[in-house]
């Protein structure tokens, strides 16, 4: 991994020094060494540049900004950061023409939530040794984990790589999907009684305080202008006042990038909250695959999202497939 | 909650200016009853009903929310009632997934024609939403009317 990182640094040097692009989207350290933020790397920091365990963000959002400057950009996308790159081709948000497309491998992202849970305090760096397991370098000493223990949720349903046109390909080869079933808790949640279902709602959904951080890490929120930050939207950018508040904004901003969401679980991972928001945008893929056939947006650029097509034969909204084989209403 | 203080719901029908408004017109002219709780939406077509409607009314105070359009191929605008019809069972299906009765909601299609189908349905579905009582797992209580 490490003559990887060495690679991309080289390549993200050598194409801010011929003046190929003006700026490399990648990692640099947050606040701390195991909280990654988006970087702007231009010829004087890009040394400062970094790839590990711990580079959770999906950078392809920022290039909806950048790509409407002068000048290419060239930006690091993970394997399951290729899906919200195509999307955003799709949607014409990006201009192709304008990045360069860098993909790099990826062996699953690091959870820091999980090894505090595990009890692990002042943690000072993480390190990935070469046997896969992660190192987590504390004040008071060393502790190793197993990978698996530590990993990020969403890395166990890894959907792999899109079909995508690298300008540079750092990926060995195309990374093969996890063999999981990430509907697996949908159809869970769905067995249960509707009066479960809503107590387990209200149970997440009451805790969120409406920090829009999901919706503004949500590569697929890049409206202009949001519903939600319109003051005559019924809700209010503020803690909620109101159970219904919750619902509404959980609801519709699922429903907003429903056909769109390729399912990146960026919402999930930077709620403070530790809402499954995820959970939401998968029931919409759910119901999309169950009633208008399987679909996985931005698996390639081009395609049309299921909710933005019809056909005469759709079943209507009684009919459709929840209603059949939901839980009991 | 009528005069004599027993519970009748309130419910929101939104119909579509070329076919379902012109039914419940039909329904009117022909005598034919339904209730008089259900309020309806002119909306030009069933299509302009964005989910956030669907919420809203409900916050508004409503029991029940219904959604009639012109039979899928008739569509004034073409196609507009086959979005409708795919936009919809998302919503729905949301709903559900969240724990709100699926029975208050429904779409139907109801044609200009139709007038009789129009009072059957809201008659259907006022008696469904009654049996359900009132909203309480989508309400906002800023919106309930004060308690004399």
């Amino acid at each position: 991994m490490q003559k990887t990182v060495e690679m991309i640094k080289a390549k993200c040097a050598e194409l801010l020094a011929d003046g190929t692009v003006r700026a490399v989207i990648a990692w640099r350290d947050g606040e701390f060494s195991y909280d990654k933020a988006p970087g702007f790397f231009t010829a004087e920091d890009i040394g400062s540049l970094c790839y590990d365990c711990t580079c959770a963000p999906n950078l392809s959002k920022y290039l909806v900004k950048e790509a409407k400057k002068e000048g290419r950009v060239a930006v690091l996308l993970k394997p399951c950061d290729t899906f919200s790159f195509n999307q955003l081709l799709t949607e014409h948000r990006i201009d192709r023409e304008k990045v360069y497309v860098i993909t790099i491998p990826c062996t699953g992202k690091v959870d820091i939530e999980k090894i505090r849970d595990a009890g692990v305090r002042g943690i000072t760096s993480l390190e990935e040794t070469d046997d896969g397991n992660i190192t987590v370098h504390t004040m008071y000493g060393d502790k190793t984990f197993e990978k698996n223990d530590v990993k990020l949720a969403r890395c166990f349903y890894c959907k792999g790589s899109a079909d995508i046109e690298a300008d540079f390909n750092a990926m060995e080869e195309k990374k093969a999907p996890a063999d999981s079933d990430r509907l697996e808790e949908v159809r869970r949640l769905e067995a249960m009684t509707a009066e479960e279902r809503y107590d387990y709602w209200r149970g997440e959904l009451s805790r969120c305080i409406r920090c829009n951080a999901c919706r503004n890490v949500c590569p697929a929120c890049t409206c202009e202008k949001c519903v939600f930050d319109n003051d005559q939207s019924g809700v209010a950018s503020k803690a909620n006042a109101n159970t219904f508040e919750e619902s509404m904004f959980h609801i519709i901003r699922a429903y907003h990038v429903a056909g769109r969401c390729t399912d990146c679980g960026e919402c999930s991972r930077v709620c403070p909250q530790r809402i499954p928001l995820h959970l939401l945008n998968r029931k919409f893929i759910k119901d999309i695959d169950d009633n208008y056939g399987e679909y996985q947006a931005g698996m390639e650029a081009g395609t049309l999202s299921p909710v933005t097509a019809y056909t005469k034969e759709d079943a209507d909204p009684s009919e459709a497939v929840f209603m059949k084989n939901g839980g009991e209403g | 909650m009528n005069k004599n203080g027993e519970y009748t719901p309130l419910i929101v029908a939104f119909c579509c200016n070329w076919c379902s408004y012109a039914g419940a017109d039909l329904a009117g002219t022909s005598r034919l009853t339904y209730p008089a709780d259900v309020k309806i939406i002119r909306v030009p077509c069933s299509c302009r009903v964005n989910p956030m409607f669907v919420l809203k009314a409900f916050q508004r105070g409503a029991d029940g929310v219904i959604l009639c359009g012109c039979h899928p191929g008739d569509c004034h605008y073409l196609t507009g009632n086959y979005y409708t019809r795919r936009r919809m069972t998302l919503l729905f299906g949301m709903l559900d997934y969240m724990g709100i009765e699926r029975e208050r909601t429904r779409v139907e299609w109801v044609s200009a024609a139709e007038g009789a189908k129009f009072a059957a349905v809201m008659n259907d579905f006022a008696k469904t939403v009654s049996e359900l009582g009132e909203n309480r797992r989508l309400e906002d209580l800023r919106c309930k009317k004060p308690l004399k």
